[in-house]
């Protein structure tokens, strides 16, 4: 992600080659002790605290895993605040991540008090944090193999979509005759929710799974080929006629021209593509196929484990997350030669 | 080959081919009506010549310079290069655009080696491509990308471009049209002596008329459009030229008086 790489005032005078202020102006010591962090390590003392001072009103046996496993965030917070001058990089992550660290670490405690201790929260719906540890530790075998099930679902849907719809938005951008052909289709099926799809695709394909890919590589495939046909329909003019000048035919011009001057658009429509793929994998899971996080998040609410909705959702977020960051990063090495680039 | 010229500035080689438009009009549908160009125009480049060619805004002579590097063929008439009709664009016309144009995904030295790419000749191009890098003075940027330049460094790399290809025929439209003045002056000179080095036929469309007579051995006048000859003036002053010479202020007089405009120099 393009957050990290640049370089904060304080680092300046490290990374870059040149002349920076940081050399310029005497160097300010850095303090002794990050106080912020510091507080950061204190407040998840209070998560501890919490977490051991009062008994639970529930049966939660992790509790005292939970405890220590916040004892040992706090522990790392108050080492790193005290050796800030000499730990480098993970002290200056926890300088710049602090005040979101000290709210967070309140979050925790007052989810504790108000959940575990206190029971201002009703049960089952608002289980406590040791509760989703207690679904990570003891219930991981079938978490995992739904997490495993999700991603290779959206993967294959994802990139079957992606694909075929670059393909689709290349063709129809550059010859006329494939727009004359496919242009009425998109227009009339593309807008469709992929949703509605629901009922067709779980009896048309031979299984749940291939219906479930076929969907999301519908949702995928339609904003990906729009903003590819639109990319290479924005092509300037001028840039053909420079390769044509050069000795270029129409395989360079495609390949090397069109293609390359319309990949920021292609991304464009990679990223909704992924929000609205992520959006048809859960619907899908919820509805039909017999896996996934989706699937295991319909049982977990079947029993009333609303410990294990939770966990899932929590996984599903950092999943969906994870995958926008992944694609920023593609992004980012495919079109470094843009300037003034989003970053995630 | 460019080192070749380096080593022997003194002596220009001629390696330019000649032009020849004959009789040419051209003309453009617009809204079902047809908006004629060029009207009958006809015009003789011998090898490595420099002609320049100016006429009143949007007269056509940049649709010219579109026909000559085979852009675009013309309604009637006929457009040769070296004795051989022209019948679609080849590296061997290369043009310089007013816009430098450069692909913003390319480094700088991957821009220049468009043309070798494209014709497949890419392996052993690699020193031509540094030499014509070295030509214009970018060796430094290579690894830079076009949003990095300045707009008289992105026209270098654009000319780079072109003379990798070892053109016959370098067409300029109006290459240094939107540079500052004194960028404008620099890439001039240059203009000549890449011009006196390399020995290209060069055909350049400007309305600067100083600018015409400063590069050109011949300036060609336009009427308005659409665009006929309406004067061939031939422009006989030895290289380098100084922009004091009191002849070239004399042409000056005469070419602005052929536009309609001495009354108001």
């Amino acid at each position: 992600m393009t957050m990290s790489d640049i370089p904060s005032p304080s680092q300046g005078h490290a990374s870059a080659p040149h002349l920076t202020l940081a050399d310029v102006v005497p160097a300010v010591p850095r303090p002794l002790v990050d106080v912020v962090g510091l507080v950061a390590g204190i407040a998840w003392l209070a998560v501890v605290a919490a977490a051991l001072a009062l008994e639970d009103v529930g049966d939660w046996p992790r509790t005292p895993t939970f405890a220590a496993a916040a004892g040992l965030v706090a522990a790392t917070f108050i080492v790193l605040a005290i050796g800030s001058r000499w730990l480098g990089a993970a002290s200056r992550w926890l300088d710049r991540a602090a005040l979101w660290l000290i709210v967070l670490g309140l979050f925790f405690t007052l989810w504790q008090l108000a959940s575990a201790k206190l029971g201002w929260l009703p049960l089952p719906f608002f289980p406590p944090p040791q509760a989703l540890l207690e679904v990570y530790l003891d219930d991981f075998p079938r978490l995992g193999v739904s997490i495993l099930a999700s991603v290779k679902l959206q993967l294959w849907g994802y990139s079957i979509g992606a694909v075929a719809g670059f393909l689709t938005g290349v063709s129809i951008g550059w010859s006329q005759r494939a727009a004359y052909w496919v242009h009425p289709v998109l227009r009339f099926i593309g807008p469709l929710p992929a949703g509605a799809w629901l009922p067709i695709a779980f009896f048309a394909f031979p299984s749940s799974w291939s219906a479930g890919i076929f969907l999301i590589a519908l949702a995928t495939g339609f904003p990906v080929t729009v903003l590819t046909w639109s990319g290479i329909l924005s092509v300037n003019p001028a840039y053909y006629d420079v390769a044509r000048t050069l000795g270029a035919r129409s395989r360079f011009l495609v390949l090397k021209v069109a293609i390359p001057a319309a990949l920021p658009h292609v991304f464009v429509g990679l990223f909704m593509a992924l929000g609205t793929s992520f959006s048809v994998l859960v619907v899908a899971e919820l509805l039909g196929v017999k896996a996934g996080l989706g699937f295991y998040m319909q049982a977990a609410q079947g029993w009333g484990d609303y410990a294990n909705l939770y966990a899932a959702l929590l996984v599903l977020a950092l999943l969906c997350s994870g995958a926008v960051s992944l694609l920023f990063a593609a992004r980012d090495r495919f079109l470094s030669w843009q300037k003034d680039l989003v970053t995630w | 080959m460019v080192t070749a010229a380096i080593q022997t500035p003194e002596a220009p080689r001629v390696t330019g081919a000649s032009l020849d438009i004959e009789d040419v009009s051209h003309g453009f549908e617009l809204d079902g009506s047809v908006l004629e160009v060029l009207d009958d125009v006809s015009l003789h480049v011998a090898p490595g010549e420099f002609v320049a060619l100016l006429g009143p805004s949007g007269c056509g002579k940049s649709t010219l310079l579109r026909l000559i590097a085979g852009l675009e063929p013309p309604t009637r008439g006929k457009l040769s290069e070296a004795g051989r009709p022209i019948a679609g664009p080849n590296p061997s016309r290369v043009v310089v655009f007013q816009d430098p144009t450069l692909f913003p995904w390319r480094t700088v030295r991957r821009n220049v080696a468009v043309g070798p790419e494209a014709q497949g000749t890419l392996k052993q191009s690699q020193q031509r491509i540094d030499e014509a890098l070295a030509l214009v003075g970018l060796t430094k940027f290579a690894k830079a990308y076009p949003h990095q330049l300045s707009g008289g460094m992105a026209q270098r790399v654009a000319l780079a471009r072109a003379l990798v290809n070892d053109p016959d025929v370098l067409i300029l439209d109006e290459p240094l049209g939107k540079l500052d003045s004194l960028t404008r002056i620099t890439m001039q000179a240059e203009l000549v002596s890449l011009w006196r080095r390399e020995g290209f036929t060069a055909i350049l469309v400007t309305h600067d008329v100083e600018e015409a007579l400063f590069l050109a051995n011949r300036v060609v006048v336009f009427s308005d459009r659409p665009a006929r000859v309406k004067a061939d003036i031939p422009v006989d002053l030895p290289y380098p030229r100084h922009r004091g010479d009191p002849r070239l202020a004399e042409l000056r007089r005469q070419v602005l008086g052929l536009l309609g405009l001495d009354a108001d120099w």
